[in-house]
């Protein structure tokens, strides 16, 4: 079908039905109030001053709001690393043999997952009331210490919080990719002489992937704006920054419209990785990977078609 | 190689086997034989302890797999260690389960790699040679998904005996294939009898054990109904239940 050049298209082969279609009169109207409604949001959109155009476009790339976004991207970054570590400890524990392992996991996810993680936010930025010191060592034994406030910053605060959120959720996400792998490959692998984590972490984690990709790239975009929410803990992220622009400037709206901007563009970023996440993981699962949209492109565009290349199959 | 003495498998109240004595000497291919649910699978999962058995003994090559006798006592042994007795047992089963995710011959490699954690380029050079054998040297590069069943298991038996097992355990290999397929996983395991390997074989077909069984095992519900050489087992059987059993397979 690729390969079919333009003159062929409108030859039609003998004994190919030529019917005339159905009008459907419902979808003309239905298209018709949609386009009437897209113009009068345009016109607003371009005679309302209230937007300030002009603002948003002197503020996108402040030093101030370029160091939110970064901000935003290490929060989000951080919190999904501990998020995915922690995940894969609590699933792996959650299917342990021994009942107080798997049950310790079962707690956690069962608190983390009951409170909001606002409050868990607070929680963290608060806990120097709780602990004023914290330190590692051996009851009755040495100790080496120091006072929480200098070594839980407000961001650190922000990481943790969001970051062992995560975790809860994520350790549901990864023991669903776990049992999805059929207990066959346990076996063979077993059979070989592997040990229970080489099967873990060489066998079924790799396959599980297919599985948990897809939610996992779900939540690393919601994380990104949920990050937002550390502003209540006094760290200034890419939202943070608006606000304080905002309130600085009288112009709510223009700034919180520039900051939805960025978050719409690191979720198109993150969109992207994903796709190409998930066609990594999906090799050997299919008898061939499809096509990628760049590949998919130069099929189709008739430039590069016109170069003798060799026989595209699709 | 093989022997098992009074073997006992419970699954809950249901007693899958009650009470095997099996003895397979070094070089021979015993085939079991029998009814679907009569405990076949069961019995070679327990001879490399994917099961454990609740009573009797197993003993691989002279040693207990999952077990160490100390003091007149047994003692359940290590993961680790138990790991490595199942090392030199390999296992080939009736779904091939081949590891999807890595290509031929990163499964055929995969073993000595993580297990013996020999080098990747040695690995993978062993592996060429044994896909040679079972004649898929060019299916390296493939995925499992993209070869036809009977070289799946050819690829499952490359992968079993890059560990340099000294016994093999076969759970049905050729039930899951086309009949057409059949012919070339029986002519590598053929192969393989000839050069001397020990072999368990749990199969439906009947011409592969008279022609390279040494022993044949009829087992029904739980129990060896029946065993010896395989062309007298199968002209002349003993047993009312072996007779009516090879009466509707062959
Ligand atoms: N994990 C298990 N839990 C409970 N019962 C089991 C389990 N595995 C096997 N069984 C039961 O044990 C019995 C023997 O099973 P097994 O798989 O050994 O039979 P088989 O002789 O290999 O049969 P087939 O020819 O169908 O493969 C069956 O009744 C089966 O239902
Ligand atoms: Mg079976």
């Amino acid at each position: 079908m690729v390969n079919s050049g333009a003159p062929r298209r409108t030859e039609r082969r003998p004994g190919e039905i030529a019917a005339v279609p159905v009008r459907h009169a419902g979808r003309w109207v239905a298209a018709g109030i949609v386009l009437v409604l897209a113009a009068m949001l345009v016109h607003s959109l371009v005679t309302n001053a209230g937007y300030h155009w002009a603002t948003i476009k002197a503020y996108l790339f402040a030093p101030e709001i370029l160091h939110g976004v970064v901000i935003t991207l290490e929060l989000t970054g951080a919190a999904m690393a501990i998020g995915i570590a922690g995940g894969i400890v609590l699933a792996i524990m959650r299917l342990s043999a021994n009942p107080i392992v798997a049950g310790a996991s079962w707690l956690y996810v069962y608190l983390f997952r009951g409170t909001p993680v606002l409050v868990q936010l607070f929680l963290w930025y608060n806990l120097a009331y709780l602990y004023g010191h914290l330190g590692i060592g051996v009851p009755f034994g040495p100790h080496a210490s120091a006072s929480t406030n200098s070594l839980i910053s407000a961001l650190t605060a922000g990481i943790l919080g969001l970051g062992l959120n995560e975790a809860a959720y994520m350790a549901e996400i990864v023991r669903a990719g776990i049992i999805s792998v059929d207990a066959g490959q346990s076996e063979a692998a077993a059979s070989l002489g592997m040990r229970r984590l080489q099967i873990m972490f060489k066998i079924v984690l790799p396959q599980a992937m297919r599985v948990i990709v897809p939610p996992t790239g779900n939540e690393t975009i919601s994380m990104l704006k949920t990050s937002s929410l550390v502003s209540t803990v006094a760290v200034y992220d890419l939202f943070g920054e608006s606000q304080l622009l905002a309130a600085r400037t009288y112009l709510p709206i223009p700034l919180f419209l520039m900051a939805s901007i960025w978050y719409l563009a690191m979720t198109t970023v993150l969109t992207i990785g994903q796709y190409y996440v998930e066609r990594y993981y999906a090799r050997g699962a299919a008898r061939a990977l499809p096509l990628t949209p760049f590949q998919r492109l130069r099929v189709t565009l008739p430039i590069w078609r016109l170069r003798p290349a060799g026989p595209v199959t699709e | 190689m093989v022997r098992a003495e009074g073997v006992h498998k419970r699954y809950g109240v249901l007693e899958v086997l009650r009470g095997i004595d099996l003895t397979v000497a070094r070089g021979e291919v015993a085939c079991i034989i029998g009814p679907s649910g009569s405990g076949k699978s069961t019995l070679l999962r327990c001879i490399n302890h994917l099961e454990k058995i609740n009573a009797g003994r197993i003993l691989v090559d002279g040693v207990l797999v999952g077990y160490e006798e100390r003091a007149g006592r047994l003692h359940e042994l290590h993961e680790r260690e138990v790991a490595r007795r199942r090392a030199e047992i390999g296992m080939v089963f009736q779904h091939f389960n081949l590891f999807p995710h890595l290509s031929v011959l990163e499964n055929v490699a995969s073993g000595p790699a993580i297990v013996k954690r020999t080098p990747r380029a040695t690995a993978e050079r062993a592996a060429r040679a044994l896909l040679e054998r079972v004649g898929l040297a060019d299916k390296a590069d493939a995925y499992p998904r993209q070869l036809s069943g009977g070289q799946q298991q050819r690829v499952a038996i490359a992968r079993a005996l890059a560990m340099e097992p000294k016994l093999m355990l076969f759970d049905e290999p050729t039930s899951a294939l086309d009949p057409e397929l059949v012919g070339e996983v029986l002519a590598v395991m053929r192969s393989l009898a000839e050069e001397g390997m020990t072999m368990v074989v749990v199969t439906h077909e009947i011409g592969f054990a008279r022609e390279v069984g040494d022993q044949l095992v009829f087992m029904d519900g739980g129990v060896i109904v029946e065993s010896g050489p395989p062309r007298a087992v199968i002209a002349t059987p003993k047993e009312r239940r072996t007779r009516d059993f090879l009466e509707a397979v062959l």
